[in-house]
């Protein structure tokens, strides 16, 4: 696989003035909305480590709670599939199709499936999948997969979402009103609905004690993936388990909060059992999940709840969007879940961090994610997995820090203090400092120089 | 009262006038202060590359330095936030352990141990911005934090009023990250200064006339931006204001 290089992907990003600063502003702007919120809120503290001890509770007691959610589900007529990585997963959801004849697939966005990259598996076999949720059917459209967990196109601007629906929806490529586009969108998706032979949709959360999977949505599209359609699948990661209904409440009061910054999303809508004559199938899917339970520095990643929340507040993702990260997931929590899938190639994501550690505060779910981030640090630098460069200016950084002497000679030198300082200090090429900004001077002494000279002689 | 001074090597070598300020501040608070003179580095930059084999070393020459000392004083936020939370690239003995939790930034020494009131020599008739590195702010709490809405606190802030003539100026984004990050200055150097521009952008807006910081690290890279893109902003370390700098 391919080595992602985050650093280089984010540059096109910021040339692109425009997009960039919509980007920004608007994420921040979601942030900000969030934090008005939460501070309406008096117990939200209390709401996070609640949601969080959840979590941690069913992620400890998993197995159990997996057996009682497929039980449940039997029981009110779902039939339950196990997936255990994202080839079975697409197998399971292509005999389903093949077996009830169907050509048009709705589905409402899931980033599951994204994970299990479903869409191209089906397209290749000649079955047509159509994405309902706006955002995702416009990344569909302009073949670029989400860059946003919650807002899948928050990179576009709308006049870049009229051109992608001129070239492929024959709207009028001058109008970038956005009620013009979503309209035509509206109009141009509506068929789709109501010809398809099956639709699928995600989950947000799966309750043990009812069987039942929840889908949050604002758009409403997941209702009618799962309702119209005669087949009807859900695919679900394991970890989106609560145990009651109870718990929920907990949930949903934080998610749409955390998102967007709104009380609730538009649609709450829970599907427990086949609507007459019709089918519901409930794949549960691991794809690498257990093996990430099994990761004692990591595990807590599985507690997420996809708000995107982290990705909203994080100054990098901001500024570099979130196709820069080459993955799945973007922004810092898929900085801290894309290795745990490939190692290598996702390399250099964990330095695409300034470890602020905004995103561990806004996280709903309390995940210690700007402390994953550099384990993940660790962890890659122990599998050799530092870019050359790095691990030799480090190397040598050592060697000097380490020995008073060498350190004293390496800077007290004043005039070459400017040429070796910060190659020494900063650990990389000159020019990556000095590029956009200015090389600061190199003063008359150091302040070890002048301690020695007006204090350690007077003493 | 007596207290060990860490110097980190940026400050020695780039910034001599915050270490100075910071020594004479402490003394004039009535600290003897030691300066070890075998000191280099806290580890931090190996550290944060999650390189600890050779963060090892350049630790353990720092407790070597400042093993024994009650109180260890040093006017950087992150250097106090790595020997603090992620100092254990050696074996954590007791010795090791002391010395971390012997480590103290100087505006919380101030604040917090010193409780000092005022600072009757310190005049700044000057509009300032002030601004906390992620480190400080969040590592250490020097402030509250806006992602927890919590009621509003400043360690520096509180320490800056008690200077004559000071004022503030409000950014629009306090808590806002300047993309300095260590090695992320130069390894990710389109966001980072991207981020800096932003960040120095704000203070230029917010009618600041100073950048203060806990942080000098920050502010070499936030001078860094303002000096290419010409906003005429000025930098300061707090040590440098509270000692009595006067522009
Ligand atoms: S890591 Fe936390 S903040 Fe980020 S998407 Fe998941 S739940 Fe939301």
């Amino acid at each position: 696989m391919k080595k992602i290089h985050h650093a280089e992907a984010s540059s096109y990003f910021i040339e692109a003035k425009d997009n960039e600063a919509f980007h920004d502003q608007r994420l921040w702007d979601l942030r900000q909305k969030r934090d008005r919120e939460a501070a309406v809120i008096p117990e939200f503290q209390e709401l996070r480590n609640l949601a969080s001890q959840i979590k941690e509770h069913t992620l400890t007691h998993l197995a159990e709670y997996l057996e009682q959610f497929e039980a449940k589900a039997q029981a009110n007529g779902v039939t339950v599939h196990w997936a255990l990585d994202a080839a079975e997963h697409n197998r399971i959801v292509y005999d389903l199709l093949t077996d009830h004849s169907v050509r048009t697939l709705v589905k409402s966005k899931s980033m599951l499936t994204e994970e299990c990259e479903l869409r191209p598996f089906l397209e290749r076999r000649g079955i047509e999948v159509i994405e309902t949720d706006l955002g995702e059917r416009i990344q569909q459209l302009d073949n670029e997969p989400p860059s946003h967990i919650v807002v899948p196109a928050v990179h576009k601007l709308r006049g870049d979402v009229a051109k992608v629906f001129a070239r492929t929806l024959d709207t009028d490529p001058d109008n970038d009103d956005p009620n013009y586009l979503s309209e035509q969108m509206r109009v141009k998706t509506r068929h789709f609905f109501v010809d398809a032979e099956a639709g699928m949709t995600g989950g947000n959360f799966a309750v043990a004690e009812t069987g039942g999977v929840v889908v949050c949505t604002n758009e409403g599209n997941a209702d009618l993936s799962a309702n119209v359609p005669p087949l009807f699948i859900a695919s679900v990661g394991i970890e989106k388990l609560v145990p009651r209904l109870d718990d929920l409440a907990v949930f949903i009061r934080l998610l749409s909060r955390s998102a967007l910054g709104s009380p609730i999303t538009q649609y709450t809508s829970h599907f427990r059992a086949p609507r007459k004559s019709g089918e519901m199938h409930i794949i549960l899917v691991d794809n690498g999940r257990s093996e990430r339970l099994g990761m004692e520095e990591f595990w807590y990643s599985l507690k997420c709840i996809r708000c995107g929340a982290c990705m909203n507040t994080c100054p990098v993702y901001r500024r570099s969007g979130g196709l820069s990260y080459g993955a799945v997931y973007s922004g810092p929590i898929g900085i801290i879940l894309n290795p745990t899938h490939d190692m290598r190639k996702y390399s250099s994501l964990p330095f695409a961090s300034t470890l602020n550690g905004s995103c561990t505060h806004v996280c709903p779910v309390k995940i210690n994610i700007h402390e994953q981030i550099y384990g993940w640090r660790r962890v890659l630098a122990k599998h050799n997995q530092l870019p050359f460069v790095k691990k030799a200016a480090m190397k040598v950084a050592g060697k000097i820090l380490s020995d008073p002497q060498k350190y004293r000679k390496t800077i007290d030198v004043a005039d070459a203090a400017i040429e070796h300082l910060p190659r020494f200090l900063l650990y990389s090429r000159m020019n990556a400092w000095g590029r956009q900004r200015e090389v600061p001077a190199p003063p008359d002494q150091t302040f070890h120089a002048w301690y020695l000279k007006n204090r350690e002689g007077k003493q | 009262m007596k207290a060990a001074l860490f110097v980190p090597c940026f400050i020695d070598a780039f910034f001599p006038e915050v270490g100075i300020a910071t020594l004479e501040l402490l003394e004039r608070l009535g600290v003897a202060v030691d300066y070890p003179l075998r000191q280099t580095c806290c580890g931090q930059p190996m550290a944060n590359s999650g390189d600890q084999a050779d963060a090892a070393a350049v630790e353990a020459l720092f407790v070597e330095n400042f093993k024994g000392y009650e109180y260890i004083v040093t006017p950087s936020g992150s250097c106090t936030h790595h020997v603090r939370d992620n100092f254990d690239a050696i074996p954590q003995t007791q010795e090791v352990q002391e010395v971390r939790s012997n480590t103290y930034e100087l505006v919380e020494f101030l604040h917090d141990t010193l409780k000092v009131e005022d600072f009757p020599w310190a005049e700044f008739p000057h509009k300032v911005g002030i601004h906390n590195s992620c480190s400080s702010l969040r590592g250490l709490r020097h402030a509250s934090m806006s992602e927890l809405a919590e009621p509003e606190f400043s360690k520096p802030k509180a320490l800056l009023s008690k200077v004559k003539g000071i004022s503030f100026a409000e950014l629009s984004r306090p808590d806002e990250c300047c993309g300095f990050g260590g090695t992320f200055a130069v390894f990710e150097e389109p966001v980072s200064a991207k981020m800096g521009y932003d960040k120095v952008n704000d203070f230029k807006e917010a009618g600041a006339e100073y950048v203060v910081s806990a942080d000098s690290s920050c502010m070499m890279h936030q001078q860094g931006c303002s000096e290419r893109l010409g906003l005429g902003l000025k930098f300061i370390h707090i040590a440098q204001i509270l000692n009595g700098a006067n522009s």
